[in-house]
């Protein structure tokens, strides 16, 4: 299938949306162009705010444009939204309950070349301490559509973690998506693989061939929200296959390892293994690099996949 | 209302937030007092406001920035018919809708949820910014605190509304010219508060916290201005009608007893 620019696809869906929504705006914090959104605002000017190198404004903005009745997306680079403008988030936003859709570009290693200052592997963890807020990172167009879409229609919060660069389809165009359930790719019976994003959902199916070489089965899931986690999931998995690898592109301690083992724990502790980033900082280098620097590989699901087995 | 009855309003304000804040034993006493003359006039004459119909989508639109003078801003709205007045002794009680920190999803009448420093004027920003876009002849007002002035956003704030020619925001600073630690000239200066404003392209306008006629006629000159936001700073005294508390630094979240309140009530006549 081709790829598709992520970023491309998120301004065509708020278009989309925008053409039969006139609440739906677009603030931005001089990233427009890095973002995507300039068609956006050549179709609606008025409807897209860029309020310049000023994040925490653009939090607070977007906050006030919701208690006007609009429905904002707010975009920066993912440690910006996270790290720069946690408060304003946290309180402008979601402790007064309006209805801010921050979006996170470049999550973890996808930042390459802007290097460790602007590669986010905590976002994830300091937004689900927020209570309520739902998270999550589509792996592909398709599904970066329908939870677009989805969490516009939402009344609440979201944060959303945006590949901006092109990605394969993972799904038909007529796929179903909801936020809040994961999608089961590929069943199995031996081992569960929970993956998150762009990066990770796609090396889950790579081991997934490569554990059925070893004659292994493993069932994958994309656990596209990270918060609300899909618990009913998890939890037939869990014993269906009683062995779980999850896989991020975030660090484990905080991201999507930790909410699946946080949930286990208290109603049925399952033999785990995490793929992720293990208490790191990051740095600068190509994104193949920094996947393999780090061991966000097929490779390395497959490695703890068995590891998990012979337990 | 009338300036007579404007000042009995500023009373009344004056002397409820006093009692609530009595009867709790401890509170931000001394920037609720500098703002009372201001929400006086802005609920009682300035502002297009209908308690009956407090989420009335054409209302004009107050974000209390220093979101810690909401004690004073819940009286104001109690005198008008927002909510029972007896419920101002529920102030900080757990389970309360009368928060220390003003929060929109609680009590009735209040605009936008504030309280960490700094983050009011950038929602005032998107208010008055969504108000344009959707024709509105709303007027949103912000007030912000001198010591909240040394946060970064509200200048991040001020070239937004600036830039974007927010002609229908209009701002004020309580310069009662002290913040916890001390005064702001000893901790941070503010130093020329004025020409800072102005240099952010804000039209800025000084005048006396306390005076109703002279914060009236700077409104009224405010909502005349097009193009260009509004600042007007306005020179208060920090526990302003507190015998007890009056201009001193430590006013800022202090306990006194009801009796004390109770002495300064009828000292207020």
């Amino acid at each position: 299938m081709n790829n598709k620019e992520m970023r491309a696809v998120y301004c065509d869906t708020l278009i989309e949306l925008a053409e039969a929504d006139d609440r739906i705006m677009v603030v931005e914090a001089d990233l427009m162009k890095a973002n995507g959104t300039m068609r956006f605002k050549e179709r609606f000017p008025g409807r897209a705010v860029d309020v310049g190198v000023a994040e925490a404004n653009l939090v607070g903005v977007a906050s006030g444009l919701s208690a006007a009745g609009k429905i904002p997306f707010a975009a920066t680079f993912g440690c910006f939204a996270s790290r720069r403008a946690f408060d304003q988030f946290f309180l402008s936003a979601n402790y007064a309950r309006l209805n801010v859709k921050l979006v996170g570009t470049d999550p973890g290693i996808s930042a390459a070349f802007n290097g460790g200052t602007h590669m986010p592997f905590e976002d994830v963890g300091l937004m689900r301490m927020i209570p309520s807020l739902t998270i999550f990172e589509p792996a592909d167009p398709v599904s970066l559509k329908a939870l677009v879409k989805e969490s516009a229609a939402r009344y609440g919060c979201s944060y959303m973690r945006l590949h901006r660069k092109p990605i394969a389809a993972l799904y038909r165009e007529d796929e179903t998506f909801s936020l809040g359930k994961g999608k089961l790719l590929a069943d199995g019976g031996d081992v569960t693989i929970i993956a998150m994003g762009a990066i990770m959902v796609p090396e889950a199916l790579k081991a997934k061939e490569a554990l059925a070489e070893e004659g292994i089965s493993a069932a994958v899931i994309d656990m596209h929200t990270v918060k609300p986690l899909d618990e009913e999931l998890v939890l037939s998995y869990a014993k269906k296959t009683g062995a779980i690898v999850t896989a991020e592109n975030h660090q484990t301690a905080g991201g999507l390892g930790s909410a699946v083992a946080t949930y286990l724990a208290t109603v049925h502790p399952t033999r785990m293994a995490m793929v992720g980033i293990h208490d790191e900082f990051g740095q600068v280098g190509t994104q193949n690099w920094l996947q393999q620097h780090y061991r966000l590989t097929s490779d390395e699901i497959t490695a703890q996949a068995k590891g998990l087995l012979s337990k | 209302m009338s300036t007579p009855s404007l000042v009995d309003f500023a009373k009344e304000i004056r002397k409820h937030t006093l009692f609530a804040i009595g009867n709790l034993g401890v509170g931000h006493i001394g920037g609720a007092l500098s703002i009372v003359e201001l929400l006086a006039l802005l609920y009682g004459k300035t502002m297009r406001i209908d308690p009956q119909n407090p989420t009335w989508e054409d209302r004009d639109l107050l974000v209390l920035s220093k979101g810690h003078a909401g004690p004073a801003l819940y009286a104001t709205l109690a005198l008008k018919g927002f909510f029972p007045i007896e419920e101002l002794q529920t102030l900080n009680h757990g389970g309360t809708n009368l928060p220390s920190h003003c929060d929109r999803t609680r009590t009735v009448g209040i605009d936008m949820t504030t309280g960490s420093l700094g983050q009011g004027l950038s929602a005032a920003c998107g208010l008055a910014y969504g108000g344009k876009l959707d024709g509105k002849k709303v007027f949103v007002y912000a007030i912000i605190g001198d010591g909240e002035s040394q946060e970064g956003q509200n200048w991040e704030a001020a070239m937004f509304a600036a830039h974007n020619k927010l002609d229908n925001l209009i701002a004020f600073t309580d310069y009662n010219k002290m913040q916890i630690d001390g005064t702001t000239d000893e901790i941070m200066s503010l130093g020329d508060i004025e020409a800072k404003w102005k240099a952010f392209g804000w039209h800025t306008q000084r005048c006396d916290g306390h005076d109703l006629d002279a914060m009236d006629k700077a409104i009224e000159r405010a909502q005349a201005q097009t193009g260009q936001p509004s600042m007007i700073i306005l020179d208060t005294v920090k526990g302003k009608g507190a015998f007890f508390c009056e201009g001193d630094v430590g006013n800022h979240n202090m306990a006194f007893t009801l009796e004390t309140a109770t002495r300064a009530i009828a000292e207020l006549g």
